[in-house]
């Protein structure tokens, strides 16, 4: 797990994620009883009620997560010698994706009033983007590359297996929607 | 392999030819005067507020079938299951897509009682009513191996063994089936336990395995165990008998079930097979789909599936469906307030 | 035998040039949305049925339509696998534990291999269950007849139990993850009281946390993040792309022979009754995890995990038409589909059909024959095909691949909505697989927690709040007993041991 290498600075510390994840599944945990406990949690003359169940789940939930928590503390900080969930250079490698692939999504369907420009463009886009920046291909491939793929899939999904994606402004204005 | 890979890639030509066709259209009706009657121009959705295999499934997609076979439209129909939340998503979905004409929606009577039971924000007036399909009507349906012959001897057995002992089946909670459940229960002073499916051919299908000892299901999801032999119709929940005349089991037609109101047990419950489309479209574009049904009524299939699940071919469009729809809401809102079936405000 | 002679005549209705034809063109159509996350064998089959409307008006039509349809579905259970062994996306819910052992396979550079043993077995399950169908059709009909909700129960409890002891995680982040796996499972409509639970007035929550989406993120978009941490420089995965590496595996494949019986018979057993591919494959890994000598290395590569679940999927996908044909209830939601197509074409699947129309029927069995041969000869041939789709280098795969996962996150209920969930679940699936919380009890809990709740509740309604009716009857009590021994499996085979010595 520990790709760290000694140059680069840990992002975060493995004790510290581990103790923030417990903490929001504690809180998950904690949802769950609030809710079940709103249904109706108790054996009833008939079984158990609606909440029965997700009442047990949202509290071992719960008691899971203290002793995980209570374990994530116990591990070394960083400082220390402990291990690093991430470092820095490889944190900015996962963001590299992430960030355009939410971006992505926001392009597919937009955001709020702004509508969308449609799942092929953004793929088109998206691949372009991915092969010039982290591949650092040439146009010619990556033109033909996040141009054949969209294509191939209005093809399958739109001809022929007639199953509508989010289209956008392009399409309508090709008149495919 | 020859002739079947020439059907698709033709199909696969048509559909090119007819975006284009339609992408010309599109842009020709913007500028030509309104008056010429209104067609779809893209694909129309056709969403089952249930899941596969259903009964609305089944007739959403029978209904499919007869457009295609007979080609009764230009544009294809597409139909989508959207059955999360006893509905509710289906429902929510088309309440969403307001103003949209290429998209309908089966219903069933979850449009009355989900609401209702989960108070999700839907009303059927968020939808603009187009047209009444059939009813669909519901049996009272034993197990062939039980003693009971008629409804009556039924009720005294469940009577007699007091009250959390017989078992009924239906298809999910606080919808039709345990209404009718509850409405029998009021009536006769029986107490059943009502168990919970997910789907109307399961709640069959534990009949004939005695996990259960009644069910309401309608007639097209048991009529293959009662020609079978393994399942016994009781009464039908209806004020007359059904007009269906052919034999179905060797020796019964479904118009042999007496009417539970003549057994003692004056219950009357048919299900709504409607469609709606989205609030907000406009006249002609419902004038389309009303002539749509019309050609797809018209045709031998319809007639042949209308026997075959028994269904009250009663149609109604415009302002006696909306009566009939106001006057239902009605119904349903007192039947599940005397059960405890509304949603806790 | 009267099978035999009906069988004989079913191949001579099937085997018609044209049949054939559409067996091939159904198998590819079938990989094909097999392989799309998202679209599945359901979606398929309810998306060409129209297709087949035109068909069913003669006899020999309505033959020919179900043998179309039935071949998409076979094509669907092959092609499950292959995104799963490739990039760790199960294309299918009842893939999920074939990425558990295929996936390392592909990382080794054993694809090709991972790909040949999935098919194959793939194959032998079906061919099991075929069997069954032609020599056993009305006895097993009633033994499904006996399922009622404390044996489903009981059957969950069986999956859930050959899975303890699965994960060498740390023992409460192991409790976390199933537990987050049957919360998720519980928000929607409870099935049984009609209330909506765990939704806080948000319509998108209201149909629940599909299983498909969940997968996608955690298992797909998860692994990329993993991936891309370690950089782009390409890591050749040079797997073996001549068919000879198809004729390689075979040789090995004959040495899991018991593995393979075992997962038909969980298969053809939740297929009937109707469990589900999906529950199939997941107990057909977790129980040969426990009895196979190598079980240890299960999760790091192991032959026999492609085998056990794909053995185990595809005997359940097959077998789940029999209740549909002779009972009229779909095993499966692709049957569901397909009964409505029987449906329209005027055909009433049921107890009587099997009287009434022996042509459809024997010819459809037939065609289960037949197509899953033809099946395996496709997907055989694709194999270095595929393997060599890992040689293409991550910086156009990976955006490719988040494409396809965004594509098929939409079309399970067409909604933008499940995208994002998506993307969340990608997170998750990082972050879970760093602090090692396992993700298989969560998917797990996910698939069958609200199943098995439903099951529980229907059996405690039944009973008017008596625990005892698990064991109400021989049936259930030894399901239930079975499950018993299974979840305490690891200290009983240590006693047995230690009595041996």
């Amino acid at each position: 797990m520990s790709q760290q290498q000694s140059n680069e600075k840990s992002a975060a510390s493995l004790r510290m994620v581990d103790a923030v994840t417990a903490v929001i599944i504690f809180v998950i945990g904690a949802v769950v009883i609030w809710d079940s406990y709103r249904l109706g949690s108790k054996w009833g003359s008939d079984g158990p009620e609606s909440g029965y169940f997700p009442f047990y789940i949202g509290a071992i939930l719960c008691a899971a997560s203290v002793i995980n928590f209570v374990n994530a503390l116990r591990e070394k900080s960083v400082a220390d010698g402990g291990e690093s969930f991430v470092s820095r250079g490889s944190f900015r490698m996962v963001m590299s994706v992430m960030v355009p692939t939410v971006i992505y999504v926001v392009a597919i369907g937009g955001i709020g009033a702004i509508p969308g420009i449609g799942i092929y463009v953004a793929s088109a886009i998206f691949i372009a983007v991915f092969m010039l920046w982290l591949g650092k291909y040439g146009w010619g491939k990556t033109v033909s590359v996040s141009f054949a793929v969209p294509i191939v899939f209005f093809l399958m999904f739109e001809i022929w297996f007639k199953v509508p994606l989010p289209k956008g402004p392009l399409e309508a204005m090709l008149g495919l929607n | 392999m020859h002739k079947t890979q020439k059907s698709f890639t033709s199909k696969f030509g048509r559909n090119i030819l007819s975006a284009a066709v339609g992408a010309v259209v599109a842009f020709g009706t913007g500028f030509a005067a309104v008056g010429s009657a209104w067609e779809p121009t893209k694909s129309v959705e056709f969403v089952v507020p249930a899941g596969t295999g259903g009964g609305a499934d089944q007739m959403a997609r029978f209904i499919q079938g007869v457009v295609t076979k007979h080609n009764l439209m230009k544009q294809s129909l597409i139909v989508v299951n959207k059955s999360g939340g006893a509905g509710a998503e289906g429902f929510l979905d088309v309440k969403g897509a307001a103003k949209d004409p290429h998209k309908i929606i089966i219903t069933l009577s979850n449009l009355f009682t989900t609401p209702l039971a989960t108070g999700i924000p839907f009303n059927w007036k968020d939808l603009t009513p187009v047209q009444m399909l059939a009813l669909d009507q519901f049996v009272l349906w034993v197990n062939a191996d039980t003693p009971y012959k008629t409804a009556k001897e039924y009720t005294t057995a469940v009577k007699a063994a007091g009250p959390n002992k017989f078992k009924m089946g239906g298809t999910g909670s606080k919808q039709e089936d345990q209404i009718i459940t509850v409405a029998i229960e009021k009536l006769t002073g029986d107490k059943f336990i009502y168990i919970p499916y997910k789907g109307g051919g399961e709640v069959a299908v534990q009949l004939v395995g005695k996990h259960v000892d009644s069910t309401v299901n309608n007639p097209i999801e048991a009529v293959e165990q009662w020609r079978a032999g393994k399942l016994r119709a009781l009464c039908v929940f209806d004020d007359k008998v059904m007009p269906y005349k052919a034999k179905v089991t060797a020796t019964l037609s479904w118009s042999d079930i007496p009417p539970c109101k003549t057994q003692g047990m004056d219950v009357d419950y048919q299900m709504l097979r409607g469609i709606f489309m989205p609030g907000g479209v406009t006249k002609e574009q419902v004038a389309f789909y009303i002539e749509l049904f019309k050609k797809i009524q018209a045709t031998p299939d319809w007639k042949e599936f209308m026997e075959k699940g028994a269904f009250d071919s009663t149609t109604l469009t415009g302002d006696e469906f909306v009566k009939w729809l106001t006057k239902e809401e009605q119904r349903h809102q007192s039947l599940m307030s005397e059960a405890g079936f509304l949603a806790k405000k | 035998m009267e099978e035999i002679n009906s069988l004989m005549h079913g191949f001579a209705v099937a085997l018609t040039p044209m049949n054939l034809g559409l067996m091939m063109v159904g198998i590819i159509l079938g990989v094909l949305i097999g392989v799309l996350p998202g679209l599945g064998g359901a979606n398929g089959v309810a998306i060409l049925l129209p297709l087949t409307f035109a068909m069913g008006n003669t006899p020999a039509g309505q033959v020919s339509a179900i043998i179309l349809l039935s071949c998409i579905y076979w094509g669907a259970l092959f092609g499950g696998a292959i995104t799963s062994i490739l990039f760790n996306i199960p294309g299918e819910p009842w893939s999920v534990a074939t990425t558990f052992d295929g996936y390392p396979m592909a990382q080794q550079g054993k694809a090709g291999e991972a790909l040949t043993a999935a098919f194959t077995s793939s194959f032998v399950g079906a061919f099991i269950a075929v069997l069954m169908i032609t020599f056993l059709a009305p006895l097993v009909a009633k033994f499904a007849l006996r399922f009622g909700p404390p044996e489903f129960f009981a059957v969950y409890l069986l999956t859930f139990c050959s899975f303890v002891g699965m994960t060498k995680s740390p023992p409460m982040k192991t409790v976390a993850a199933m537990m987050l796996g049957f919360a998720l499972a519980a928000v929607g409509l409870d099935t049984v009281t009609g209330q909506l639970r765990l939704t806080f007035g948000f319509t998108e929550l209201l149909k629940g946390f599909d299983f498909l989406i969940a997968v996608i993120g955690l298992f797909g978009i998860g692994e990329i993040l993993l991936t891309i941490e370690e950089g782009l420089d390409f890591k050749g995965m040079t797997g073996k792309m001549k068919m000879k590496v198809v004729l390689e595996t075979w040789k090995e494949l004959p040495k899991y022979w018991k593995t393979s019986l075992r997962s038909s018979v969980i298969g053809c057993w939740m297929g009937i009754t109707p469990g589900g591919a999906t529950p199939a494959s997941f107990m057909g890994y977790g129980v040969a995890k426990k009895f196979s000598p190598t079980g240890a290395n299960f999760g790091k590569g192991e032959i026999e995990g492609v085998i056990a679940p794909e053995t185990a999927a595809h005997a359940a996908g097959t077998s789940a038409l029999l209740p549909m044909l002779t009972l009229g209830i779909p095993g499966s939601p692709t049957a569901a589909v397909l009964l409505g197509g029987l449906l329209v074409w005027g055909l009433q699947p049921g107890p009587m059909l099997f009287e009434e129309k022996k042509d459809f029927v024997w010819g459809l069995i037939a065609s289960m024959y037949l197509g899953n041969i033809a099946g395996l000869i496709v997907v055989l041939t694709t194999v270095p095909f595929f393997a060599a789709i890992l040689r293409i280098p991550f910086s156009i795969i990976a955006p490719v691949i988040l494409v396809i996962c965004a594509i098929g996150a939409f079309t399970v209920h067409s909604s933008m909505f499940d995208v994002w969930l998506m993307v969340v679940f990608g997170v998750i699936g990082y972050v879970f697989k760093k602090l090692d919380y396992p993700l298989a009890p969560l998917v797990l809990a996910l698939v069958l927690g609200d199943r098995a709740e439903d099951a529980f509740r229907q059996s405690m309604l039944a009973s008017q709040g008596t625990v005892t009716i698990f064991f109400s009857n021989p049936l259930v009590g030894s399901i239930t007993t079975l499950a018993l021994l299974m979840l305490f499996w690891a200290p009983l085979s240590s006693v047995i041991k230690r009595v041996r010595r």
